[in-house]
């Protein structure tokens, strides 16, 4: 098999000539026949009763269809939380109802408390500003310590802020305190992992549409996982038997997260097209999806980290406020727990880890698992810390790390933090990562910026993740209330071409490229004539969709062993077409043979004979050809990488420039190398914007000032350097048929540590002592840091 | 957005006969209004479109004075180059779709605090000509989004004093890219003028004391001894008013060095 077609070949995206011609069909480019449309009166308060609402003048407008409020849901179930998580002392986490439209308040700006179906858009809107809601403003929740510390709730039937009060790993909580006390040395750092806004190019959008006659429900929605939107509507909101709700999820613009999660609108719009009889649609502008697109991160943490006087690590204790904003959007309360404690050993051989996390609602959006999840927050305020601990040990920061690392020899290894790593490498990254960055060459560059009255610095990280999360048995046990396996149906048509129908869905990963390369080098066939669906309820098995770089790893199992299924019956077949015992018969190259002959039958001929079974063993096998496999992964896949970064920083006016950006990842086996590498760019541009750039910032009466692109700064091409990107160090996933890892995040979850640290370098180089800047790394921030250092 | 009536003249007369209109609103470029009306933030009744009136478009040069019509595009103006500052900070303007959009009449009347047109006009001394008068800058500039034109007036032309040297140093809010702080620096026979966008709750305006010491000695360490007060100037989630007091010296001498 040549390798440009199958594992390991950069072949070209086959999505991107419909992405690329404008001619890929999203949720708003659908018009279904009668279509209505939905616009949402959202609360311009962060915080507030609702007195009354009326609709009349509304309801009387032109082309006014009908006027929802939340009068409307009292009756059906909520939004749910997908994760239970239990506080310290065994309490169970507070789970206030998120209902479909706001009940009694409002708790956020945006949030949504009626919502008009006219026949266009603009009569819609037209409706809305003649809704009457009489809103009694209430004091806004917005700082975490207010929360914890007021009695001012979001939820006044909680009678807390306090969400939960999570210890990881409570058994090691004395002997991490007692570690931390005996240390000859400890570093301490706070700091704040800043609220990102996702920003998917495609806005949020839906329609919902009911077909009398049948009872079927159709919800076309811009969604990561259409089953997980199904089950939850279905479940846990509407009720609507799940045989007769049919999403579908079709080309979908990016979701970093935002799109795992069901909201609302969805409910919405499949209840108005029942009352209605006609489809309803709704598009969030960009104004909607800064105010209700689930947000990612905001953190605020404490870390310590224990070291002995060699500068072995001995502990980090970690104390972390996690805003999750309103309401608990559907992982929410996975993401500053299961997904970030855990991780909190790094790649190090550190023997305690005690990691507590409080979450605590505000009086502002919802705050989810965006790009990393979790493990973004766990690896900047490692790689923060232990950039300081050197600093402050006059130890060389790759040294340190490299001291610490656990070596090649050590897997399996169970982690201070709870995890047990298959496989890495962490010496071989970094030293191609000293390889690749020329960190040799580092004090010539830092020379030429300083002749030209800028500082350079250099900035060093090294990260591990768990992607594919997993098993179901295991984070069942841990308060999931879903599992995380993921399904895959090859079938193979009667004229020898297949469709590959996947649980996991691409909303810009390349899955229509990279899962036929797989099923290619399984049966030696031509990619060309393999198709991947996905997307659409009806079509696909039941998966669990995209989120957490699960999609190669977990679904991509599937499709192995879906595959793997087919090639045994397609043995058995062409065992009887050549006279032969199946265990006798050889694929290779798309031709099935007897072993020892010069007997033989191509896949295509196979193919058809399960299709026309004539002189064919009914008794024994099956007709037809298609096969379906559940694959529940036995652990996570663990990446890991080393990076690099060099910045100049302008001292006169605090501009920091990325120069350099060296993202050296072990992703284990690489499917389609062109692919992974854009995914690196994706995730590196996203770290540095949150690094440098991103700053979602609400005011203390909770209206989001960063609400547009006017004030939102998102990263530009002219913002990033040339990335350099190498995967040539991979070693091998233990557990999964391919050996592969996610790469989907690591951009994001490595990146973020390694530019601030670089910015510190080289404030420090140039004289400046200053030992921290929270992100984003803005010029006003790095002024400020350069005046209060003097 | 709201329904409106759009009138397209093509002469100044109409043009200023269709202002007349309960409720006209003058578009130019569009490159705010447009978005504003998209967010129903305003609900003119009739949208009079300047772009269709020939005499409101296109540079001329007389000698050392540049007389820009007032519907010119921010990329005619890039392109020109008789005064290269100016033409310079009209090509860093938004991105190419704001420039081939957005007209220097429209930035001017809107006076936006963060743009960067004011600071060139201020700086250079220009000539704002309207349908029924001409306005010295230094008379025209009143605030934030504030201007001595009168209802239903037109801006029809600018008319620019080309300087023996000047240049404009914008330090950019990162976001919108609009000014976080610009200076403007542009050096006359007579002595130096020196504007100021994006940095205070007043608009675009002067430093005077800049002004004098350039005057006396045109480089950028004749201002080493100038502080600038941060009273009064714009704090926001990109800066403080005392980062904008400091950049606002950085941008002048800056300006003052790359000054041709």
């Amino acid at each position: 098999m040549p390798k440009d077609t199958g594992i390991g070949a950069s072949t070209v995206r086959r999505e991107d000539v419909r992405f690329l011609t404008g001619t890929g069909e999203y949720t708003d480019d659908i018009v279904l026949a009668k279509q209505t449309y939905a616009v949402f009166a959202r609360s311009t308060v962060a915080h507030g009763t609702i007195k009354s609402i009326d609709t009349s003048a509304a309801e009387a407008m032109p082309g006014v269809l009908a006027v929802f409020t939340g009068e409307d849901f009292v009756e059906v179930g909520g939004n749910p939380a997908g994760w239970l998580i239990n506080s310290r002392d065994g309490e169970p986490m507070k789970e206030p109802k998120r209902p479909v439209l706001a009940h009694g308040k409002v708790r956020h700006v945006g949030d949504a408390y009626a919502a008009v179906i006219a026949e266009t858009i603009e009569q819609a809107r037209d409706a809305v500003e003649a809704i009457e809601a009489d809103i009694d403003e209430l004091p806004a929740v917005v700082d975490m310590n207010d929360a914890l510390s007021g009695s001012n709730f979001v939820h006044d039937e909680i009678e807390t802020n306090q969400c939960f009060d999570w210890g990881w790993i409570e058994d090691n909580r004395e002997a991490t305190d007692n570690a931390i006390k005996n240390a000859h040395h400890v570093t301490t750092l706070e700091l704040v992992n800043n609220r990102l806004v996702p920003n998917a190019m495609e806005p949020r959008a839906s329609i919902g549409s009911y077909k009398a006659s049948t009872g079927e429900y159709t919800l076309h929605t811009t969604s990561q996982n259409p089953h997980l939107t199904r089950l939850l509507i279905s479940a846990f909101v509407l009720g609507i038997p799940e045989n007769m709700l049919t999403v579908i999820a079709p080309d979908v613009g990016g979701g970093f997260g935002s799109k795992i999660y069901h909201y609302g609108e969805e409910a919405l719009v499949l209840a108005a097209a029942k009352k209605l009889g006609r489809p309803v649609k709704w598009t969030a502008d960009r104004t909607e999806s800064f105010l209700t697109d689930a947000h990612g991160r905001d953190h605020v943490t404490k870390i310590e980290l224990a070291l002995d006087a060699e500068g072995n690590f001995l502990a980090f204790r970690t104390d972390t406020k996690a805003n999750v904003g309103a309401y608990l959007s559907n992982f929410s309360t996975a993401t500053p727990t299961f997904l970030h404690g855990t991780l909190m050993a790094g790649n190090y051989t550190v023997p305690l880890v005690y990691v507590n996390v409080k979450a605590v609602f505000t009086n502002t959006a919802p705050v989810d698992a965006y790009r990393g999840a979790g493990r973004p927050e766990a690896t900047y305020s490692l790689e923060r810390v232990i950039d300081k601990a050197a600093r402050e040990l006059g130890m060389d920061p790759i040294e340190l790390r490299r001291k610490n690392f656990i070596k090649p020899d050590q897997y399996p290894y169970a982690s201070a933090a709870g995890l047990e790593y298959d496989a890495g490498n962490y010496d071989a990254l970094m030293d191609k990562m000293e390889e690749v960055a020329d960190v040799a060459g580092f004090e010539a560059r830092r020379q030429a910026s300083e002749a030209k009255g800028l500082l350079r610095g250099f900035g060093v990280n090294a990260y591990i993740e768990a992607c594919g999360i997993a098993p179901s048995n295991l984070v069942g046990v841990l308060g999931s209330r879903v599992g995380l396996y993921d399904a895959a149906t090859v079938r193979v048509n009667a004229t020898g071409n297949l469709s590959v129908m996947v649980g996991a869905h691409s909303h810009g990963q390349g899955h229509e490229t990279a899962f036929p390369q797989v099923v290619a080098e399984m049966l030696g066939i031509d990619p060309a004539v393999i198709d991947i669906v996905h997307g659409d309820t009806s079509k696909i098995p039941f998966g669990m969709g995209t989120y957490g770089s699960r999609s190669l790893a977990v679904c991509g199992s599937a499709v192995v062993r879906a595959t793997e299924k087919i090639i045994n019956k397609a043995k058995k077949i062409a065992g009887h077409m050549l006279e032969a015992s199946e265990h006798d018969i050889t694929l290779s190259d798309g031709v099935f043979s007897v072993d020892g002959t010069d007997k033989s039958v191509t896949f295509g001929e196979v193919a058809l004979k399960a299709y026309i079974p004539h002189e064919y063993p009914l008794e024994d096998i099956e007709p037809g050809l298609e096969e379906t496999a559940f694959y529940d992964p036995a652990n996570f896949t663990y990446p890991s990488g080393a990076y690099a970064c060099e910045v100049e920083v302008d001292p006169d006016t605090g501009k920091v420039r990325v120069d350099r950006m060296t993202a050296v990842d072990d992703f284990g086996n690489v499917i389609n190398p062109m692919i992974v590498t854009g995914q690196v760019h994706g995730g590196l541009a996203q770290g540095i914007g949150q690094a440098l750039v991103e700053n979602t910032s609400y005011d203390e009466n909770g209206q989001l000032l960063s609400a547009s692109y006017m004030d939102y700064t998102m990263p530009r091409a002219d913002d990033m350097p040339m990335f350099a990107v190498d995967h040539s160090q991979g070693t091998l996933c233990t557990h999964n048929p391919l050996g592969v890892k996610g790469c989907g995040e690591a951009g994001a979850i490595g990146s973020p540590p390694t530019v601030v640290n670089a910015v510190i370098d080289a404030l420090q180089s140039g004289g400046r002592n200053v030992t921290h800047i929270d992100m984003p790394v803005t010029p006003a921030r790095v002024w400020d840091a350069m005046q209060n250092a003097k | 957005m709201y329904n409106f009536d759009v009138e397209k003249p093509g002469t100044i007369a109409e043009a200023a006969a269709a202002m007349g209109a309960d409720e006209a609103q003058a578009l130019g470029g569009g490159q705010t209004l447009i978005p504003t009306l998209k967010q129903r933030l305003a609900s003119p009744s009739t949208l009079v479109s300047l772009r269709g009136v020939a005499e409101m478009q296109g540079i001329t040069r007389d000698g050392d004075s540049l007389r820009i019509g007032g519907a010119t595009t921010h990329a005619a103006v890039a392109a020109d180059g008789s005064y290269p500052a100016l033409s310079a900070l009209a090509a860093h303007i938004g991105d190419p779709a704001v420039r081939n959009r957005g007209t220097i009449g429209g930035s001017l009347a809107n006076n936006d605090p963060a743009a960067c047109y004011p600071a060139a006009a201020l700086a250079s001394g220009a000539t704002i000509v309207t349908n029924t008068r001409e306005i010295a800058a230094d008379d025209y500039f009143q605030g934030m989004f504030e201007t001595a034109l009168d209802e239903g007036e037109i801006i029809t032309a600018v008319r620019f004093p080309i300087p023996q040297a000047a240049h404009y140093e914008k330090f950019v809010q990162p976001a919108s890219r609009f000014a976080l702080v610009g200076v403007f620096v542009a050096k006359f026979a007579d002595g130096v003028r020196v504007a100021v966008t994006g940095a205070s709750n007043e608009g675009v305006h002067r430093w005077a004391e800049a002004e004098a010491a350039l005057s006396a000695d045109f480089s950028a360490g004749a201002i080493d001894g100038l502080s600038v007060s941060a009273d009064n100037l714009i704090a926001d989630l990109h800066g403080s008013a005392a980062y904008r007091a400091h950049l606002v010296k950085v941008m002048t001498g800056r300006a003052v060095s790359a000054a041709s």
